[in-house]
């Protein structure tokens, strides 16, 4: 440090609210980070790092002016409307808990390179246009979570409202309970960009509406003697894959789809996500891979008959 | 100003509903806890709350809620009641002054008795003379309107966000055993005082999310039993349908609901139950006019019980949620964890489905 230089630091409850830097601005910008984003000093395990600041406990992303912060920081959502919610959101470092949500919508909509942890319930359209972030609900969800989504992962510990993954491009949902109605309506895919979605109760009425891409599971686990699915699933289906496990007798599929049992070979293709699905919630993948399966394709040979015309 | 098309809102409207099944009262804040969460849903064209159980005093009595114009359109409604009623009691609904709630009608309320002499000359129901009085004065009385019509319980209703419309009329105040409250975001009509939902005929209220595409089909066979629909809001005719099928045609709750949100021909075929097919059937036979088509949720409110119904088709959002004797019903479950974060038995009824509550005997 150069000789009249001098620094100082304000703290409060743990987290730097201040500075004044004279002369030597050195790391001015990695200060100005840990007050913006709240980050709780004591998370610093390196008290090397505080004296002399680098820039290694944070990952630089090129384009973005922001440096994150590592630390996991706690965001309170009681009675923030959700655009305060998500400007805050969007302030804050790479590992979010927002706590005590009740119903703001639109949460980490179009947002990237963060994990989210939500407490409480989010409101609808959560993780909209989402593009690679990954979050984490651990209570149920409301309507249209995922529409449009891009890139990411959502995870439900509980049950999903209506219209989940709506027109969802890529990225998966799983979640742990059921689903309401229109579960996967209009998802699609194109080349390597193939959206999953792996419900593990039943689904309601008119599951992957429109499907023209893909991949739709449901599970079927603690269903309680509950169908599957509801009424009219595949509506309009045209593309895409949708495995149903367990017993689909009960289910009236439209002339435009057809079913069978799934071989070895068509489970292959969702075999790991499956894995990964029983991980993240504690089931016995064992016994969820055991199936049986149904695989549920749109009829190639006619896909518009009785959509449009009687052909 | 930014027209349609530049401008998204993200709105839809919100409806409500707590309800104690042992009867035991409640104040108005409760009801409005739910809305909160639910603001986005609306965008302050109407907002409006029913709430049952909150007149004990004027029990035996019908509670006429009115919007006046003026001065002028009270005192010819008040000449038109006293014609057929005894009012026993009349006064203004006391309100709040607060900047969120502009160009309030006069709002007052009656308490009335019908005449025994008249029921008995015309030859009716007190129901009925009741129902005729509201469709006159809202047809014929210009400046007048009667938004609430039943015994033991009361519609209160505004242009604005229903949070504020709850703070206007002093819900906090009141104390009821059944509560419904509804948003509005009026998507192809004007938002005005008679606008805001619920809409009620004698003790039925009605709170709608959702926008009917059979409007004019259910009106047209509506008004051939004398009723009329004034209020320009698609709302309404659910209103007089429920009060035709249940108090009327004497309708079981279940079966008033299989006719409004009736099963498709596809889904009555393939029942294995062969009575109910033919009790569908029936109701569908009967009643093709009362289908009501296109998205909605609605929460019925009447003496001793709610019904939550979606349509079949389940375009609109619709959960319950219960906690001891307590029943909750809204667009979305953060409004039933904001009356209640510890909500068990969280249920998302499907299309057609309908969701009925009771109190139990003697305690409404």
């Amino acid at each position: 440090m150069e000789r009249d230089a001098a620094k100082k630091f304000f703290v409060k409850d743990g987290l730097l609210r201040g500075y004044i830097l004279v002369d030597s601005v050195g790391r001015g910008g990695v200060y100005t980070g840990l007050i913006r984003d709240w980050v709780p000093l004591r998370d610093w395990t390196s008290k090397r790092l505080w004296r002399i600041p680098t820039l290694r406990p944070f990952r630089r992303r090129p384009g973005n002016r922001n440096l994150q912060g590592v630390c996991k920081m706690v965001l309170d959502a009681k009675d923030l409307n959700f655009k305060e919610l998500n400007r805050q959101l969007r302030l804050s470092g790479s590992q979010c808990r927002i706590v005590g949500c009740c119903g703001q919508r639109f949460i980490a909509a179009g947002m990237k390179d963060k994990a989210i942890t939500i407490e409480g319930i989010p409101g609808n359209a959560l993780g909209a246009y989402l593009n690679g972030a990954a979050i984490t609900v651990n209570a149920n969800a409301q309507d249209a979570v995922g529409d449009t989504m891009n890139d990411g992962s959502i995870i439900i510990h509980g049950s999903i409202g209506d219209a989940a993954g709506y027109a969802m491009r890529g990225g998966r949902i799983y979640v742990k309970e059921n689903a309401g109605y229109r579960a996967g309506i209009h998802m699609k895919e194109y080349q390597d960009k193939v959206p999953v979605m792996i419900i593990g109760g039943v689904a309601g009425s008119f599951l992957g509406e429109y499907q023209a891409g893909g991949i739709i599971v449901v599970l079927g686990l603690n269903s309680q003697g509950k169908r599957l699915v509801g009424n009219f699933p595949c509506t309009g289906m045209h593309g895409g894959k949708m495995f149903l496990r367990g017993d689909v007798s009960g289910i009236r599929f439209p002339g435009n789809v057809c079913h069978r049992p799934a071989t070895a070979q068509d489970l292959a293709a969702i075999e790991q996500e499956l894995i990964q699905y029983c991980q993240t919630f504690g089931y016995d993948p064992g016994q969820v891979l055991s199936g049986p399966f149904t695989l549920v394709t749109p009829d190639t040979k006619n896909p518009y008959k009785q959509m449009y015309v009687a052909n | 100003m930014k027209l349609e098309g530049q401008v998204r809102i993200p709105s839809g409207c919100a409806i409500a509903a707590v309800i104690s099944k042992e009867g035991r009262k409640m104040t108005g804040e409760t009801i409005t806890k739910a809305m909160k969460p639910m603001h986005a849903r609306s965008n302050g064209l109407g907002g409006g709350f029913a709430a049952y159980g909150i007149y004990p005093e004027y029990r035996d009595f019908y509670a006429l809620h009115i919007f006046f114009d003026d001065r002028d359109s009270r005192k010819r409604c008040e000449a038109y009641v006293k014609e057929y009623f005894e009012i026993v009691h009349g006064e203004v609904i006391p309100t709040r002054k607060l900047p969120q709630i502009t160009n309030a009608p006069m709002i007052w309320r009656y308490f009335v008795s019908p005449f025994a002499s008249v029921l008995s000359a015309q030859q009716i129901q007190e129901e009925d003379l009741v129902s005729r009085a509201v469709m006159h004065i809202n047809q014929q009385l210009h400046g007048a309107y009667v938004f609430s019509s039943g015994k033991n319980m009361g519609a209160f209703k505004a242009v604005g966000y229903p949070e504020d419309v709850a703070a206007f009329y002093r819900l906090d105040e009141y104390e009821g055993y059944s509560w419904t409250g509804h948003g509005r975001y009026p998507t192809n009509t004007p938002g005005w005082w008679g606008g805001a939902h619920p809409f009620t005929l004698l003790d039925y209220s009605i709170v709608h999310n959702g926008e009917i595409s059979s409007y004019d089909a259910n009106r047209r066979f509506i008004e051939m039993f004398g009723y009329k629909c004034t209020l320009q809001t698609d709302t309404e005719v659910i209103a007089y349908i429920m009060d035709y099928l249940l108090r009327v045609q004497k309708l079981s709750l279940r079966d008033a609901a299989n006719v409004i949100a009736a099963p498709f021909w596809s889904t009555i075929a393939a029942n294995p139950d062969e009575k109910e097919r033919r009790r569908l059937k029936y109701l569908r036979t009967v009643f093709p006019s009362l289908l009501i088509t296109g998205p909605f949720s609605i929460v019925l409110g009447f003496n001793g019980g709610l019904m939550a119904l979606n349509d079949r088709l389940k375009l609109r959002s619709m959960v319950t949620g219960e906690k001891e004797d307590l029943v909750f019903i809204a667009s979305e479950e953060a409004a039933i964890r904001a009356m209640e974060p510890e909500a068990e038995k969280i249920y998302a009824p499907a299309g057609g489905e309908a969701v009925i509550v009771t109190v139990k005997d003697g305690a409404y």
